[in-house]
């Protein structure tokens, strides 16, 4: 099977960014895909959001027509590559692969990657837009979401510009999401395909400072708001201003973006223990931390983390400290952080949600030497730009139909993280893709008053 | 999009994928399925005075753990009434215009008997005829199927008798169970054949239980020998439609049938000289949505090789085939062996020394790493390490140059005679 790279370079921790899993070779990928039995009404289709129909793409794999199988993935699912990549393929198609029964899943992740890496290898056009119905859509924000819903409203033949407040498009994908794990260039590619169908993305363009609400809400006929998540809430403790105290999502972004500090030396702990946590405490072990400790006030039940990526922060060398709760973050007398007072917790009596609420233990503060504290603890909301757009929203989740995403306002529809949390939906690029294609279809039925043929 | 449209001796179709006579076209119901799926014609299951069948009718070989490699059937032609299978073709034909649907006809061999069973099919509408003398079990019993197909002198008479009231094409379809099938292929176009198609099932039984000791499959304690298809077949029905193909006396078009499962299938079997395909086991082993990678994989191919139309492929590769007499024995073609690419399975060494010619020899190179050596001199070129190598690009067969100028063995004998005459 495909060998993976965790060895880690003190020296150059520029080569511990290289993506860790390989892509299968031509025998592999044949291999595999000639053990897919080819199911009827598979389960895997059902068990992916975007609904892939992964027994015809692997079939189009194993008779080496690899263009129509990516192309059978792109339809599904704009991101397919991403996803590809990023999905937890363990809960959702593989997860549901009828094999697991009697033998092994198929490795539905690493062929659909096979597929959409030749694609970028190739790099020929899979989608055409479709005729100009001379309409037009905004969209805030270039992540999963608003690309997903570009791509289809451009097939429809809409008239779409992409406002995105960063230099690239991309959202998490190209900054939020490791690079070992993702590199840059798979969903830049992603958002390329998407401009080729004549899609604007502008970039740079921050909506509420650049653009106001009112006038995107003018200028369009319909609007979707895809801008994501913003960033770490405070923990509100002491000492979380010192130097040395980051955010996560600042943090991997930095690693993406900017040359890479080594950690050569430094012992850190992350706070958290959900999905950013793992890819924070990673991030640090192979920038070449001394020990990376993630500490989680619940147990290893409560963790939001995938068990696969549980597994993965295991073996990158990062320790587990649960039951555990900072306090109060100590500094040297440069004002750098030195330790970190905790203390430690037991699982009181269950919530309303059902979630057992973690209790301090009187009397068992402890400190530990720590040189870095990242927090990784969720994401705030993006409160203001949903305010300036008028829409409905429980503590920044904006509220919407189930069905056709709609929100609050007519002709605003809303996707991906802005409209997850409050037990609505959840925080992954490939149901962040799916609605997307929601949203566009809403619009299309909504505006449309002629279907427009795609192609 | 290239142009997928196909013409047989008049049959136009969307696409070159059609069902063969088989389970899958036994009914409206599935035919109608089959053509919202994407198939671009269908031959119904075969016509005829209804018949009888047994219960336990299929078994299928697994090779290596790969299940269906080849198939076998003891089932006869449609046992459904005549009557009812003509009003669901009507109606077929009439929700779907533009998709090739072909009556399979078997009757008794009677001028009489074929009359009148062109005239009420040809009644409903059908887009031709195709003339069963292929089926090798049941049908051959009563003096049909493969029993007529198999003397050249009755498969001319039917296909005449046919062709005297036929208003479509006519294709005769032949069974592989013969020793040249181009004798039997020109009867057919003597008799006035618009096209053949081949092949129909290969005689076969497919197993023995190891521990009852009955035969696979079983009826009630007995067994009969079956017709054989599926994966196993195609590299047969290939040769047979080349050599068809190449034959100057059978100059009408090919339906190509034997194991086809793929779009590269179907490609290999238009450039050996078929027009389209047809399709049993494959879709009986998955379903009929199979399809849609067959057209989809043949469309990007074209695309690729800058065919605007499948039908340039006809007959591409047809030049191509000839007999042993005409291959260049001056030609020498030797394996090597690409050590970096090599993974020491040594498969390729002990294939060639126990039963090629000793040619491979296992070497330690000075770092101590072992790797192996065609001695060239002594390589004939026979491709056997290559088949058995696992690893795509470790072993390259390469072209030498010419020691000698080309000549093939008809031309050596003829200078030899030439030498003997002086
Ligand atoms: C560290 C980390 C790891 C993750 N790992 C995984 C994983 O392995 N698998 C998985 O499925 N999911 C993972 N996720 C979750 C996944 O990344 C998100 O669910 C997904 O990216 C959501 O897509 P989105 O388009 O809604 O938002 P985002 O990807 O956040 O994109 C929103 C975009 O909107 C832009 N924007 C925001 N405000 C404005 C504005 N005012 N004007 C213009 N543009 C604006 C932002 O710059 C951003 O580009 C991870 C998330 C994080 C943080
Ligand atoms: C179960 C079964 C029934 C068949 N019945 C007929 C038939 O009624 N008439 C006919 O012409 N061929 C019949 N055939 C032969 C097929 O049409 C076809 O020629 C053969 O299966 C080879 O194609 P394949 O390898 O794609 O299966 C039958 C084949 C099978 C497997
Ligand atoms: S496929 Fe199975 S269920 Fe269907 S008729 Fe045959 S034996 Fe019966």
């Amino acid at each position: 099977m495909t060998k993976s790279k965790n060895l880690r370079s003190l020296v150059n921790v520029s080569d511990n960014f290289r993506e860790v899993e390989c892509g299968l070779t031509d025998v592999e990928a044949s291999d595999e895909a000639n053990r897919c039995l080819y199911c009827y009404d598979a389960p895997c289709i059902t068990a992916c959001p975007t609904s892939i129909n992964i027994p015809s793409f692997i079939k189009s794999i194993a008779t080496t027509n690899v263009k129509g199988a990516a192309k059978t993935i792109m339809t599904a699912n704009p991101i397919g590559a991403s996803c590809a990549r990023v999905c937890p393929t363990e809960e959702l198609c593989e997860g549901a692969c009828v094999l697991n029964h009697s033998s092994k899943p198929i490795l539905i992740g690493k062929l659909q990657r096979y597929a959409t890496d030749w694609a970028m290898k190739r790099n020929e056009p899979l989608f055409k837009a479709g005729e100009p119905n001379g309409r037009s859509v905004a969209i805030v924000g270039s992540g999963p979401a608003g690309l997903s819903a570009a791509r289809e409203l451009a097939r429809f033949g809409y008239k779409v510009t992409i406002y995105e407040a960063k230099s690239e498009a991309g959202g998490l994908n190209t900054y939020g999401i490791v690079s070992f794990r993702l590199p840059p260039y798979v969903s830049l590619w992603e958002a390329q395909q998407v401009k080729a169908l004549g899609v604007t993305i502008k970039t740079n363009t921050a909506v509420g400072k650049d653009i106001a609400a009112s006038e995107l809400m003018k200028q369009y006929d319909a609007v979707v708001i895809a801008c994501g998540m913003s960033h770490v809430p405070m923990l509100g403790i002491e000492g979380e201003t010192l130097s040395g105290v980051h955010d996560a999502i600042r943090f991997v972004e930095q690693t993406k973006t900017e040359p890479l500090s080594s950690y050569v030396g430094k012992k850190v702990a992350v706070i958290g223990a959900g999905n950013t946590a793992i890819d924070a405490a990673t991030c640090a072990m192979r920038l070449g931390a001394d020990s990376v400790k993630i500490l989680y006030r619940r147990t290893v039940e409560e963790m939001t983390a995938y068990h696969f990526e549980y597994e993965f922060a295991k073996q990158e060398g990062v320790e587990f400290r649960f039951l555990t709760s900072p306090q109060k973050i100590i500094a040297n007398e440069r004002g750098e952080v030195k330790e970190l007072e905790c203390v430690r917790m037991t699982l009181g009596e269950p919530d309303a949600k059902g979630r057992k609420a973690p209790v301090a233990v009187a009397g068992s503060e402890f400190t530990m030497d720590v040189d870095i504290v990242i927090k990784a603890i969720g994401q705030t909301r993006h409160h203001a730009l949903i305010e300036a757009f008028g829409l409905e929203h429980h503590h920044g989740v904006v509220a919407i139909d189930q069905h056709t995403l709609q929100t609050s306002v007519a002709n605003v529809f809303a996707c991906g993280d802005v409209i997850f949390g409050d037990g609505q939906g959840e925080a992954m690029v490939v149901s962040a893709a799916q609605q997307g294609k929601v949203v566009a279809n809403s619009i299309h039925q909504r505006l449309a008053s002629r279907q427009v043929t795609t192609h | 999009m290239a142009d997928l449209r196909t013409n047989l001796a008049g049959i136009t179709s969307p696409n070159p994928f059609w069902l063969a006579s088989a389970p899958p076209t036994n009914s409206g119901y599935q035919v109608q399925r089959a053509f919202e799926a994407g198939w671009g014609g269908a031959v119904w299951k075969t016509l005829g005075e209804p018949i009888i069948n047994t219960s336990a009718r299929f078994a299928a070989i697994s090779f290596q753990g790969k299940k269906v490699a080849g198939f076998n059937n003891i089932e006869l032609i449609t046992d459904r009434p005549l009557d009812v299978n003509l009003k669901e073709i009507y109606e077929t034909k009439k929700r779907f215009p533009h998709h090739a649907i072909i009556a399979s006809l078997m009757v008794e061999p009677k001028q009489e008997k074929w009359h009148e069973i062109v005239k009420r099919v040809e009644d409903v509408g059908v887009d031709g005829l195709e003339l069963n003398f292929g089926c090798p079990h049941g049908m051959a019993e009563r003096g049909m199927g493969a029993a007529s197909g198999q003397q050249p002198d009755l498969v001319q008479a039917q296909t005449t008798w046919a062709k005297e009231v036929a208003k479509t094409p006519v294709i005769v379809k032949l069974t592989p169970n013969i020793t040249d099938i181009t004798v039997t292929a020109r009867a057919a176009v003597n008799g006035g054949a618009d096209a053949i198609s081949m092949i129909n099932t290969i005689n076969s039984l497919m197993g023995v239980d190891l521990d009852s000791w009955q035969t696979v499959p079983s009826v009630a304690g007995k067994g009969a020998h079956g017709g054989y298809c599926g994966p196993a077949v195609k590299p047969i029905a290939l040769n047979m439609v080349a050599e068809c193909a190449r034959h100057p006396a059978i100059a009408v078009p090919i339906s190509g049938i034997g194991g086809v499962g793929t779009w590269q299938d179907a490609v290999e079997f238009m450039l050996m000289g078929a027009t389209g395909v047809q399709v049993c086991t494959a879709a009986m082993h998955h379903g009929f949505s199979i399809v849609e990678d067959m057209i989809d994989g043949l469309n990007n191919y074209l695309e690729e090789k800058g065919l605007a139309s499948v039908s340039e492929l006809i007959g591409k590769s047809v030049a191509n085939y000839s007999e042993w007499g005409n291959l260049d024995l001056n030609y020498r073609t030797v394996a090597s062996i690409n050590t970096d690419v090599c993974i020491h399975c040594n498969k390729c060494h002990i294939a060639c020394e126990d039963t090629s010619h000793q040619c491979i020899e296992r070497k330690i190179a000075l770092d101590g790493t072992p790797f192996l050596h065609v001695r060239e001199e002594d390589c004939v070129g026979c491709n056997l390490c290559s088949i058995v190598c696992p690893e795509p690009g470790a072993i390259d067969m390469i072209t030498l140059p010419y020691e000698q100028p080309p000549m093939t063995w008809n031309e050596r004998q003829t200078v030899l005679a030439t030498y003997k005459g002086k």
